[in-house]
């Protein structure tokens, strides 16, 4: 070799992907090192949005640190809910009535369509197929109109209580959610129809980020991200907690564990959350929205607190000491979210507050197998699979 | 006798009248093409808005008629912004460039028979030679931003451009064997022997690689990488504000009408409509401009419907598919032209 080329050597080309970036969904940061557009190594960055989620509920009461769990996933706030309130009623020993079990089946399941909607708007906006997004959108927003008309708020929604929910449905709302079920099914057939038979699209994502069913499971994957590498482990399905045991539902699994199938995974979960609202709608029980030893958790009803003493007791002592205090110990508590698997842990130390809460976040995990799916692929790549994993960075950071 | 001479020299009228005649025309190309740019971003957004369910540009004027001008307006009011660690001459000059070679193409294109400002008889070379040296102006810009991002939608749009370059010029093989000239007027007077009045049907092969060579060559979806948005954030202009960046966008838009123009009067027929019933009278340009909205509609209708292509499947697309059947068309093309 002559001196010249000697000198001419040639080196990775680090760039900075993130925080700020239109595809990283939030402030996701990777530094990737190129040779050529071959990713040869990918670092993420995660904590450009820690809030000290687990810290703030410890200075909380069981009942205020609720509407902190809106803004772990803020796309899916009412799974959220859900599923802190399980864990909590779990520590105090309450159970919620039937209704209400029913009516938190149906609105988790709906932030399940609204929050796979957004990851197909983004994912493919991210692969360049521009309108799906926008025909997303559409449907997110009856959506969120929904959520709006349940409970005043479309994304923050703190819906859900300790030993219930927090207002009984309107027969509007579930007329207007029949309708939507109704329509919704036809809806997807005009996503897949813009892409699924798409040979670019096939192109970008079939044999992508394709990760094995062991290896999937060793990363502590979970949701559809572990579902399309054709694990079949759903906690609606293995543990149900709330109505899931009393409506039917499939497991969508895929095979290949691509980008493709984890996209075909997402997109059958969609059908089958369909299927439960309308389960859910069809099977509603009458009864009240909250347990009957609820109020010293939970505050009661407004109206009764201007009617009767005892509720008006209740609602003082709650909001100036906080709940009852909880029992003795520890308890972990898990849901399917649309992400994954959301864990709370609580140690109650006996007091009103918890001690600790852990927040077990799919996105925290998933965020870890970026580099595995990224490394050894091209740039255009990485953004198929950030868009894959679906990860939430308020979940991620907490 | 130069050309001052000319001018002044007394009884020389015919030379000021052949001056003052050409400068007419540039005139009316430049400000006609003008608007069309502008307008075709209109288009493009009304057109997609409504292929995606919503409006479009509504506030400004009438059904937001004004929405391209109020945009123009914006960007030379904006500050001009150059990153201090770029190349500073480059950077100035990489999309005058861009918008130099799209704008000089113009020169040979035909709006009707007669009305072309240079009329000279290697046109197709001259458009594919000027296309080619837009490329300049985004290497170069990619290059003197100093930006990484930039820098890789650089490098992406030349292999891109000079991937397809060639399958659009074989391509464009097989028209010129047919109509036995690079004069795109003589070409257009060349397709009026055959169905429709156009090489549509005899060249089918050529003007399906055409159109898809003609869509990466000005950097379109999906065929946008060089500036995939999702990607490299705006990949080559990403550094480029205000006036700088305008540039960019008008030549891209420019290239867009060019590449419909060379598709037009190369394939479809020119200024002659498909039959001759469907003649517009007094107005010779009509099925021009009729023929140029339906492809830059096309153009948008692509772009509102395709997922991005990859950087390699991109590659492949190329050299394996587009530039095979574009010589398998130059030699069909020239054995059926001795056979008859």
């Amino acid at each position: 070799m002559d001196k010249g080329a000697a000198e001419l050597q040639t080196r990775e080309l680090t760039i900075n992907m993130g925080p700020q970036h239109p595809a990283t969904h939030g402030v996701l940061r990777l530094v990737l090192d190129l040779d050529g557009e071959t990713v040869v190594k990918c670092t993420p960055y995660i904590g450009y949005l820690h809030r000290g989620v687990e810290k703030l509920a410890e200075n909380r009461t069981y009942l205020s640190a609720l509407p902190l769990t809106d803004r772990l996933d803020y796309i899916s706030a009412m799974a959220n809910n859900q599923g802190y309130c399980l864990a909590v009623e779990r520590l105090f020993g309450v159970e919620a009535p039937e209704r209400a079990k029913y009516i938190r089946t149906m609105v988790a399941e709906m932030s399940r369509i609204s929050s796979h909607i957004l990851w197909l708007g983004t994912h493919a906006l991210d692969i360049g197929a521009m309108t799906v997004f926008l025909y997303a959108f559409r449907e997110r927003e009856w959506l969120l109109d929904l959520f709006e008309m349940l409970c005043g708020a479309r994304l923050t929604t703190s819906y859900a209580r300790i030993g219930g929910v927090r207002n009984d449905v309107s027969q509007e709302f579930i007329d207007s959610l029949y309708r939507f079920t109704g329509e919704f099914p036809r809806r997807i057939e005009e996503y897949e129809t813009l892409i699924d038979q798409n040979r670019i699209w096939l192109k970008r994502t079939k044999g992508i980020g394709v990760i094995e069913a062991d290896e999937a499971v060793n990363w502590g994957l979970s949701g559809p991200t572990l579902r399309g590498s054709g694990v079949s482990y759903d906690v609606r399905k293995h543990a149900p907690y709330d109505a899931y045991d009393k409506v039917e539902f499939d497991v969508p699994i895929g095979k290949r564990g691509d980008v493709y199938d984890r996209y075909r995974c997402r997109m059958e979960e969609m059908r089958q959350s369909n299927r439960i609202i309308r389960q859910c709608i069809e099977k509603l029980p009458v009864g009240p929205v909250m347990a009957p030893d609820a109020p010293k958790i939970s505050l009661p009803p407004k109206d009764n607190v201007l009617k009767t003493m005892e509720s008006m007791i209740h609602h003082f002592v709650l909001i100036t000491k906080g709940p009852m205090a909880a029992p003795d110990g520890e308890i972990y508590s898990c849901t399917e979210v649309p992400k994954g698997e959301l864990g709370f842990y609580f140690v109650s130390d006996g007091s009103g507050r918890p001690y600790r809460m852990r927040v077990r976040a799919p996105s925290f995990v998933h965020a870890s197998v970026i580099p595995r799916l990224c490394e050894g692929s091209l740039v255009a790549d990485v953004i198929a699979n950030i868009g894959t994993v679906d990860i939430v960075l308020g979940e991620c950071d907490r | 006798m130069s050309l001052f001479e000319m001018v002044v020299t007394p009884g020389s009228v015919d030379t000021l009248f052949y001056i003052g005649s050409m400068l007419l025309r540039i005139v009316i190309i430049f400000g006609v093409i003008m608007l069309h740019v502008a307008y075709a971003s209109y288009f493009e957004r009304k057109t997609i808005g409504h292929m995606q369910v919503r409006m479009g540009p509504m506030v400004v004027g009438p059904r937001g008629l004004l929405q391209p001008i109020a945009d123009g307006i914006k960007l030379f009011f904006k500050e001009d912004i150059i990153p201090a660690e770029s190349d500073k001459p480059v950077f100035y000059i990489a999309p005058i460039i861009s918008l130099f070679a799209a704008l000089s193409s113009l020169a040979v294109v035909p709006l009707f028979n007669g009305f072309v400002i240079a009329n000279i008889n290697i046109g197709l070379l001259f458009i594919l030679a000027m296309s080619s040296l837009g490329s300049y102006g985004i290497i170069m810009a990619g290059w003197s931003s100093n930006s990484k991002y930039s820098f890789l939608g650089g490098l992406r749009s030349s292999a891109q451009v000079i991937s397809y370059e060639i399958a659009m010029g074989l391509s464009l093989v097989g028209v010129m064997m047919l109509a036995g000239s690079l004069n795109l007027t003589e070409i257009v007077k060349a397709q009026e022997r055959y169905p429709l009045n156009m090489f549509l049907i005899p060249q089918i092969v050529g003007c399906f690689v055409f159109v898809i060579a003609a869509i990466a060559e000005t950097n379109r979806a999906p065929f946008d990488l060089p500036e995939a948005e999702s990607e490299l954030v705006a990949g080559y202009f990403v550094e480029y504000s205000g006036m700088r960046f305008g540039l960019f966008f008008v030549a891209e838009y420019m290239a867009m009408i060019i590449m419909a123009s060379v598709g037009i009067v190369c394939f479809l027929g020119g200024w002659n409509p498909p039959l001759s019933i469907l003649e517009i009278p007094y107005v010779p340009f009509a099925w021009f401009f009729i023929k140029l909205y339906i492809l830059i509609f096309i153009y948008f209708w692509v772009r509102a419907t395709l997922p991005r292509y990859r950087y390699d499947h991109l590659m492949s697309l190329g050299w394996k598919v587009l530039i095979p059947l574009a010589l398998a068309n130059i030699v069909i093309t020239a054995i059926v032209k001795v056979l008859l």
